[in-house]
């Protein structure tokens, strides 16, 4: 059984290879500024769920640590860019 | 790659999780790609970022409580971050993209 959960993981490390390309296509192609900032959300998500697919293929939980940071900074630099859009101002006074 | 033995009931669900999430995760980004205006564009990533991730955190939820003999259930920390921040972001981005969209 432990063959079939490495292909699987495999695949799904695949699929989320080809998807991060897609969204790095869109990261530099992107006609305006909201695209870019899109697809860096989509990217940094997507290297997330590469983070927990790895975890689960090594059977350590050290990658879920690595994940949690991966969101939580991903979260703060998209929101600050969204509002750098925004406003043009991240911290207002 | 492993000593540990998963059994049948763990690995099938996990494997199926791990393929839903990443087809789910693929169709996002392909829509990401594909699609034509920016508002089109703004709704496909989600589903890789709410049932992709899901789907991969309840697999690996599974794999790690099988392995350590004790219910492991620290990935539900991703899930309620991610629950709470998606929006967020969603919603900045949207404002600034129709703020920065003249009306024609």
């Amino acid at each position: 059984m432990n063959e079939l959960l490495d292909l699987a993981a495999r695949f799904a490390a695949l699929c989320f290879m080809v998807a991060m390309a897609f969204a790095l296509v869109r990261l530099f192609r992107g006609p305006r500024a909201q695209d870019r900032v899109l697809a860096f959300d989509a990217l940094y998500i997507t290297a997330m769920l590469v983070l927990l697919t790895l975890g689960i293929r090594a059977r350590s939980t050290v990658y879920f640590d690595l994940a949690l940071l991966m969101g939580l900074f991903g979260f703060v630099g998209s929101t600050a860019l969204a509002k750098f859009l925004l406003r043009g101002e991240v911290i207002e006074p | 790659m492993t000593e540990i033995a998963l059994s049948p009931w763990v690995a099938v669900p996990a494997a199926v999780l791990l393929i839903g999430g990443g087809l789910l995760t693929l169709v996002g980004s392909l829509g990401l790609l594909r699609l034509k205006t920016f508002f089109a564009r703004m709704h496909a990533p989600t589903m890789g970022a709410t049932l992709g991730t899901g789907c991969v955190l309840v697999a690996s939820m599974l794999v790690s409580s099988a392995i350590s003999d004790r219910p492991v259930i620290h990935e539900l920390l991703i899930a309620v971050f991610l629950t709470m921040t998606a929006p967020v972001t969603a919603i900045l981005l949207m404002r600034a993209a129709r703020n920065r969209t003249r009306p024609e």
